[in-house]
């Protein structure tokens, strides 16, 4: 029987079926923050349950932590409770911990891949829904709430429903200053917010096989919003060469077993999926949304939507958006003033991002008024990102240039917008009041983010630097 | 988990979709471990700008403050897997959610506590959401997981599906972790058949 890629994964993952028709998938490599974890300790410790695999289990401080330089425990006063519970549940249950000063320290689904600890083909899991953000380098990731988390500490397994599968083939060459998160807007705007409920999205076609193993995952990052359960990109020689001699990656003999086996993982040539979408990438342009939802999408030459063009199921949430967001159907997205500037997330936050965004503003200087903030997904991109230099052109251009961590995305650190403001954000989520009471977030690529912080209003980078791109 | 048989109670209707997690229990600025998921519960949309209660929120007028059904449209807890946004509704003493459809961690949260998510579709969801706005919580609505049925004012009884498995689990008020030990020796085979196929997966290890 010809399978997917997906089908291959899960089947060997497959250690039993259980009594309620759920399958039981072994997960490989699980992932825990501080803002679940505590809940899950204490359930087990309540229930008498041991840690079954802490040798499997790492833990991350990401969502709590200050950006502030020379930042500790008490930097984010609200966050200090959530950190020291969560030091005191790894050390209780001998889980290693990146914590607050930990060189290696940073976002869960930046962290993980960047030291080889998820790895073609492995299941993943992580109490927080971008945990598909793995899905580039070719690791099936699931993410889950609370109970979940405990389930999976006790028995390193999941129970889980089959999904669907689903291919979303993006075709063509994609124009320059035009990258994953262009390409992920575009087809969240396609099909809609709940557009691939229920379905392992398998990403492929031309336009991947070019991107970077890092906008493979910004691709696969954005996956959870159209709803999909997981997305993942088949393994190729770039993963291989991104993940080799990485620090938790299988080394020297057992690399090449590892290399021999990953070669195999591809969907079959013949295999079945449930849903198919395409895309051609090649007429792409930037996109930005306008709205409170991740699918209301316009190209960056585009303007609001006059709701009457809009399919009838999606006119009332954009007549409540525009409320919401100051915006007026037919205005266009350039040139709409900005007040802040967010650079940073599990979304765009890997060092190409970061340098995508350095080389359009160095030498000039963020517009009067605006609040430009860059935060690595990591404290090894901050580094990283300091060797290049990339801190001194940001910083020269006015920028904040913040220690790691989840930040504004959804400001559970305390950095937040003022109500009112208009942020262009490299996030995932333009909800109402995600990133402050108030706050207006257009979600954009690192390149536009950046084009906008030195114009003071939206702009297209390609012509703000035609040159740097 | 507390167990899930039926539930009596008044239905208020949101009548929307995709409402979002960050909408049901937002991240609040100043918080703790201990928080107070019945103040979370659509903090904000409770309230106006000044602070004070929003009047013209559902869940604030009088005759829905004890409601304990919600009724909603589309894809319902979308966005984060905040548990907080289940057991907000929970702290508020709504069991059940009546929706056209769940986002999947959502849906997930909600069987792993006992709060019963019926999908209605959305021509029966659209019947029934007439319904609940008609007798604008004048009556109350019973939702039967045992028979598989809403019964209440204004018409016959509704029929729901579900799968029998999240039935089962809802009605006995099973342990999750406890059915999936029940298969540890499985669990301890497929360990030892991956360390054979696939040893760098058993394996997590710094190299340095």
């Amino acid at each position: 029987m010809q399978r997917t890629l997906f089908d291959k994964i899960w089947d060997f993952h497959r250690v039993a079926q259980r009594a309620d028709g759920r399958d039981l998938i072994y997960i490989d490599r699980h992932v825990l923050h501080e803002l679940h974890a505590h809940h899950a300790f204490a359930q087990l410790q309540k229930q008498g349950r041991p840690v079954r695999r802490a040798d499997l289990t790492f833990a991350v401080q990401d969502h709590t932590v200050a950006t502030k330089p020379g930042r500790d425990d008490e930097t984010n006063p609200s966050g200090s409770a959530f950190i020291k519970a969560m030091r005191e549940g790894c050390r209780n249950n001998g889980i290693r911990l990146f914590d607050v000063d930990d060189p290696e320290q940073g976002i869960s689904h930046v962290v993980a891949p960047e030291l080889g600890i998820v790895l073609p083909g492995a299941t993943h899991a992580v109490p927080d829904s971008h945990a598909s953000t793995v899905g580039g380098v070719g690791a099936l990731a699931f993410g889950c709430g609370t109970s979940e988390l405990a389930h999976i500490l006790a028995t390193q397994v999941m129970a889980l429903k089959r999904p669907k599968a689903m291919r979303v083939q993006l075709e063509g060459r994609l124009a320059a200053g035009v990258g994953a998160k262009d390409v992920a807007l575009r087809i969240i705007a396609e099909i809609g917010v709940a557009g691939a409920r229920g379905h392992v999205v398998e990403y492929g076609g031309a336009a991947v096989r070019t991107m970077p193993i890092e906008q493979r995952m910004t691709l696969c990052n954005l996956n959870i919003e159209m709803g999909g359960r997981s997305g993942l990109v088949a393994p190729d020689d770039a993963t291989f060469a991104w993940l080799a001699q990485r620090p938790f990656a299988p080394q020297g003999a057992e690399w090449d077993s590892a290399l021999r086996y990953w070669r195999r993982l591809t969907s079959d040539a013949d295999a079945s999926f449930d849903r198919e979408v395409r895309l051609d990438c090649a007429t792409l342009e930037p996109q930005i949304t306008w709205g409170t939802d991740p699918s209301q999408v316009v190209g960056i030459s585009g303007r609001v939507p006059d709701p009457a063009t809009l399919e009838e199921s999606r006119r009332a949430a954009a007549k409540s958006a525009f409320g919401y967001m100051g915006l007026t159907p037919g205005t266009p997205l350039v040139g709409l003033p900005i007040d802040r500037v967010f650079i940073g997330s599990c979304t765009n936050s890997r060092l190409p991002d970061l340098q995508v965004a350095a080389d359009l503003v160095r030498g000039r200087h963020v517009a009067d008024g605006v609040v430009a903030m860059v935060v690595p997904g990591s404290t090894s991109v901050k580094r990283d990102a300091e060797a290049a230099g990339l801190d001194r052109v940001f910083r020269a251009a006015g920028f904040f240039w913040g220690e790691s961590g989840c930040s504004m995305c959804a400001g559970g650190n305390g950095d937040r917008g003022e109500p009112g403001e208009r942020c262009v954000s490299t996030t995932n989520r333009n909800f109402e009041n995600r990133q402050g009471p108030k706050v207006r977030t257009h979600l954009a690529s690192p390149a536009t983010a950046a084009a906008s912080a030195i114009a003071g209003h939206i702009a297209d980078a390609r012509q703000l630097a035609p040159g740097a791109l | 988990m507390q167990p899930f048989t039926a539930q009596t109670g008044i239905a208020a209707p949101l009548i929307k979709d995709d409402i979002n997690t960050d909408q049901i229990a937002p991240i609040l600025h100043a918080r703790g471990l201990k928080e107070d998921y019945r103040a979370m519960l659509f903090h904000r949309a409770r309230r106006r700008e000044d602070g004070s209660e929003d009047p013209d929120f559902v869940l604030n007028k009088p005759q829905f403050r004890n409601a304990a059904i919600l009724v909603t449209g589309e894809n319902f807890g979308a966005g984060s897997s905040r548990e907080s946004a289940v057991w907000s509704m929970l702290a508020n003493g709504i069991r059940v959610i009546v929706a056209k459809s769940f986002a999947d961690i959502y849906r997930e949260n909600c069987l792993q506590n006992g709060l019963l998510p019926v999908v209605l579709g959305a021509q029966l969801g659209d019947q029934f959401i007439a319904r609940v706005v008609a007798v604008d919580g004048g009556a109350p609505f019973t939702v039967d997981l045992l028979t598989q049925r809403i019964s209440g004012p204004g018409g016959s009884d509704i029929a729901f599906e579900i799968p029998a498995a999240d039935r089962t689990r809802l009605l006995e008020g099973l342990d999750d972790i406890g059915l999936s030990l029940k298969h540890v020796d499985e669990i301890a085979s497929w360990e030892a058949r991956a360390k054979a196929a696939q040893p760098w997966l058993q394996s997590a290890r710094d190299s340095r």
